[in-house]
């Protein structure tokens, strides 16, 4: 492990003694019992995972225990090291040493790492910032975590603007800020989510790390495999109630997924047959440059999708599959060049609007940044991509939009007090639905969705991946973006694999296999 | 005590709500104390309400830029522009009154295009823009009226700042008011049902009806009782009602409410962004122009000094009347609101012989605490 010679306290630790308790937690937003009696009880030391379904309250009731949610808006209690405490703000929480890193990320993406790092205490000499002590300390973290190695060029830079960084990388920074502070319980939300598999690793690595120190943890995720392998504990919660918590050497994967769901969930990919048809989708020799030069971000890809089959994309971050879909989408300003073909017809695509119009619909894999106005509602939102068709000379049509959205939320199950809420209300698994929704309810032709099931539950990615094939049987190409490899071999028919800009490799499913594709995406073999 | 604590937070909330509401009560009761109660008699009331009519119409122009994430710094000196325009047009040039309405409108929204182009387009900021703007709308007022006052204007042209309904027409205006919102509110019951929504208790709806027609006919009365309802206060009123419409009712308000929400969530979602922005400043020049035609009937004049500073009341009217400056809510009647505060203000303010620099301190004052005080209620949440 890296981060052993961080490890600076040597007394033992008792892992068996209680750190926090919550007990009888009960919180409710207008329309909705978020939580009722929930109790939760972590040790010193260890990783304490809660899993539960989109809107079973995970979220909130770590906002409960960090203070964003202060004492007197819910009921129940906190104790703390045997003391019950009173939380009026995330102040509070972080004052007796718990910190959280929210589902949705809260740097400011136009500062620094270090300036985000040290956001409101940065180092200063009567009050002007010391910077070079701001950017060294900042180094030193990193460092120390294990997220940069000493002997190797630093990963992430204390000069790095955020914005530029990787969903991945920023999830770090958020960690070691977290821990720049005196932090001894640390409560990570999903924070896996958006990470591929390796930037996981490095992630799990730190958490252990961190447990040798004595710090405890609390980790949600929806991604079992990871839970399994890092958590001491796991708490359950279904629709807000407690219910129960087992160690880790107790259960298995099926447990958890049993108690989450309240039933058996036999598989986690809908067993279809597609029957394989034309062409209808091809791309040809599309490039795409980097802003400002003539230096390739992807580098001559052609490819071509048919009717009735999924098609899958893989690839390392960064190998350029978002930045080929959202150019050929119209979304990357990026010049680009090549050659768009659906159902043979040469399309001219130059905004998302024109692609939209020909039927090609790209659903974003960021989806509070690019694919929903949080403060507009559940049915605003699941109707903006489809505003023609719920209205008349320009004139909306409330009871179509009523009628549409209901349909949705139903369909995939959209957990929502109703469809006038702000979305900015719903949990982070269930404002995903609302993005696919909404691109559903454009009837495309070409469907790419990238990371469609980030943050979902496994029993709705089944409903999720049921909807996929259904489409496919209508004809629809789909393509799926996915960084997990278990998706990613499950759901697709064909893949592509993507390798630094270029297309490593195809496959199709009957030969695949994960080895085989990390072959491709990693450039072995392919580059002759 | 959860309890205590949460009915605690529920009357903080319902003074944030209505904090505005009770700053215009005390606003209201100072003036009438100070003026001996002439601040509430019909006739002060009428020409408050004809005041009220500029601020009002620019305010609700300028209530869309800003739920589309933008700002209009030009449109007092814009409003400036087109009533000297339409002034010299029918004192030098012979301009019938059609004639000078159509070309202001015009005008306004041939600016509003250009506006557009720049800041949607070419992506300039819009504050940078319009402030720039500004002296240019000044320089043209100055330049097309030869820094005189022209005068005096087409009676026909008058009208639509001075004249005054008959007082027949003006309650069968109210009438077919009650009967058409009666006639919504319960057809919007019936929809709900249809569709499975829980509508309102029906004694709220009740209560809602009785309240709208209390309003509508007392205004009528005391509008009646002094000459009529003021024609620009209809015509504000007419605005203000298609505006709504416009807001709520149509893809392209929806499209402005997501752009200011999220513009790239709106980008990605298909919106044309920029043909939006654009027709957003089009509506906005096209209001403005009328507010200035408005200005210059009322004046009987086109006047080197009309809508000077007056891009300070329509952005502190709209945030007043709930329109958040950090885009993508608030609704656009809310200007209305704000607009009766500001003109208030205005009128209260020279009733009581304050001098003009208190007046532009106090009113500076107002915008400022406006703007604090929405921020406030966005942090708090
Ligand atoms: N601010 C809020 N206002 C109203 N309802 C809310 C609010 N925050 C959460 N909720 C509701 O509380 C419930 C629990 O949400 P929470 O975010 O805790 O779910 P979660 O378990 O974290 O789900 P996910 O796995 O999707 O992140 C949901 O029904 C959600 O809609
Ligand atoms: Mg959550």
């Amino acid at each position: 492990m890296p981060n052993n010679e961080a490890t600076n306290t040597n007394q033992t630790i008792d892992r068996n003694s209680v750190i926090l308790e919550m007990k009888d937690i009960t919180k409710t937003f207008p329309g909705v019992v978020a939580l009722s009696d929930v109790n939760f009880c972590l040790r010193t030391g260890t990783v304490h995972a809660i899993c539960g379904e989109n809107g079973a309250g995970k979220s909130t009731l770590i906002k409960v225990l960090s203070g964003v949610h202060p004492t007197g808006s819910y009921e129940g209690e906190i104790i703390v090291n045997s003391e019950p405490k009173v939380f009026n703000s995330v102040k509070d929480a972080e004052e007796v040493g718990i910190v959280c890193i929210h589902q949705e990320l809260v740097l400011v993406p136009e500062l620094t790492v270090a300036e985000n790092m040290f956001l409101g205490h940065q180092p200063n000499h009567r009050g002007v910032i010391d910077r070079a002590r701001l950017f060294q300390e900042t180094q030193d973290l990193l460092v120390r975590l294990g997220i940069n190695k000493e002997d190797a060029p630093p990963d992430i830079l204390a000069t790095d603007i955020i914005g530029d960084l990787s969903v991945g990388k920023q999830q770090l920074v958020e960690i070691a800020k977290a821990l720049s502070k005196d932090c001894r319980i640390l409560i990570l939300d999903e924070p896996t989510s958006a990470l591929t598999e390796s930037e996981a690793d490095v992630l799990l690595d730190i958490i252990r790390g961190l447990r040798e120190r004595g710090i405890s943890s609390i980790y949600i995720s929806h991604k079992l495999d990871e839970v399994m392998e890092i958590a001491d504990d796991v708490t359950i919660i279904r629709d807000g109630q407690y219910i129960g918590t087992k160690p880790k050497s107790d259960i298995k994967k099926s447990d958890i997924i049993a108690m989450m769901v309240g039933r058996e969930l036999t598989n986690q990919f809908p067993e279809v047959d597609h029957e394989r048809g034309k062409v209808r989708f091809e791309i040809k020799n599309y490039n795409v440059y980097r802003p400002g030069t003539d230096r390739k971000l992807i580098d001559n890809i052609s490819f071509q999708a048919r009717q009735g089959e999924v098609l899958g994309v893989s690839g390392l971050m960064g190998s350029g599959r978002t930045e080929l879909f959202s150019s050929i989408c119209g979304i990357l300003p990026n010049r680009s060049e090549g050659e768009v073909y659906l159902d043979g017809e040469l399309l001219n695509i130059k905004s998302p609007n024109d692609a939209i119009k020909n039927g090609i619909y790209y659903l974003t894999e960021d989806r509070n940044r690019y694919g929903l106005v949080l403060n507009m509602s559940v049915l605003e939102n699941i109707t903006l991509s489809s505003l023609k068709k719920v209205s008349k000379a320009g004139v909306l049509d409330r009871d179509k939009e009523v009628a549409y959205s209901n349909e949705y939320v139903d369909k995939i199950n959209i957990k929502t007090a109703s469809n006038d809420v702000k979305v900015s209300t719903l949990s982070g698994g269930n404002r995903q639905k609302v993005a696919i929704a909404k691109s559903l309810l454009t009837d495309p032709k070409v469907l790419i969705l990238d990371e469609p099931t980030r943050g979902i539950d496994v029993g709705a990615k089944y409903e999720i991946y049921t909807i996929i094939h259904e489409l496919v049987n209508e004809g629809v190409v789909v393509i799926v973006i996915s960084s997990e490899m278990e998706e990613i071999l499950g759901l697709s028919d064909r893949i592509l694999v993507f390798s630094a800009g270029r297309l490593g490799g195809e496959i199709d499913i009957s030969d695949a296999s994960q080895v085989e594709i990390m072959k491709m995406a990693t450039g072995f073999e392919s580059d002759g | 005590m959860s309890s205590k604590s949460l009915g605690g937070a529920g009357i903080k909330a319902f003074i944030k709500k209505y904090a505005m509401m009770l700053v215009f009560v005390v606003i209201v009761i100072f003036f009438t104390i100070m003026t001996d109660g002439i601040f509430l008699q019909p006739r002060n009331l009428s020409n408050l309400f004809r005041q009220m009519a500029i601020i009002g119409v620019l305010a609700t122009g300028m209530s869309l830029v800003i739920v589309s994430g933008n700002i209009d710094l030009s449109v007092g000196t814009f409003l400036g522009f087109v009533s000297g325009l339409a002034s010299a047009g029918m004192v030098w040039w012979n301009w019938r009154t059609p004639a000078a309405i159509l070309l202001g409108i015009l005008v306004g929204v041939v600016v509003g295009f250009l506006h557009g182009m720049l800041i949607a387009y070419l992506k300039l900021p819009a504050f940078i823009t319009t402030l720039g703007t500004q002296f240019v709308f000044r320089g043209g007022l100055l330049g097309v009226i030869k820094g005189q006052t022209v005068a005096p204007l087409h009676e026909s042209f008058v009208f639509i700042g001075q004249g005054y309904l008959a007082r027949s027409v003006g309650w069968i205006i109210a009438i077919v008011a009650t009967v058409l919102f009666i006639i919504s509110v319960f057809n919007r019951r019936k929809k709900n049902k249809q569709l499975g929504i829980q509508s309102n208790p029906i004694g709220k709806d009740i209560v809602k009806i009785i309240a709208f027609i209390v309003v509508v006919f007392v205004f009528v009365y005391l509008m009646n009782i002094y000459e009529g309802i003021p024609v620009p206060t209809l015509i504000l009123l007419g605005l203000s009602l298609l505006y709504t419409f416009i807001a709520e009712k149509t893809t392209f308000g929806r499209s402005v409410y997501a752009i200011g929400g999220n513009s790239m969530a709106a980008q990605y979602a298909g919106i044309n962004v920029n043909r939006v922005i654009t027709v957003v400043y089009m509506l906005s020049g096209a209001l403005s122009a009328v507010a200035g035609l408005i200005m210059a009937a009322r004046l009987n004049a086109g006047s080197p000094q009309s809508g000077l500073f007056m891009e300070t009341d329509a952005i502190a009217s709209a945030v007043i009347g709930g329109i958040s400056m950090a885009g993508g809510t608030g609704k656009v009647y809310g200007a209305l609101f704000g607009a009766l505060l500001m003109a208030s203000l205005d009128n209260g303010m020279s009733m009581m012989n304050v001098e003009t620099f208190w007046q532009y301190i106090v009113k500076g004052a107002v915008l400022v605490l406006a703007v604090l005080f929405d921020i406030q209620s966005k942090s708090k949440k």
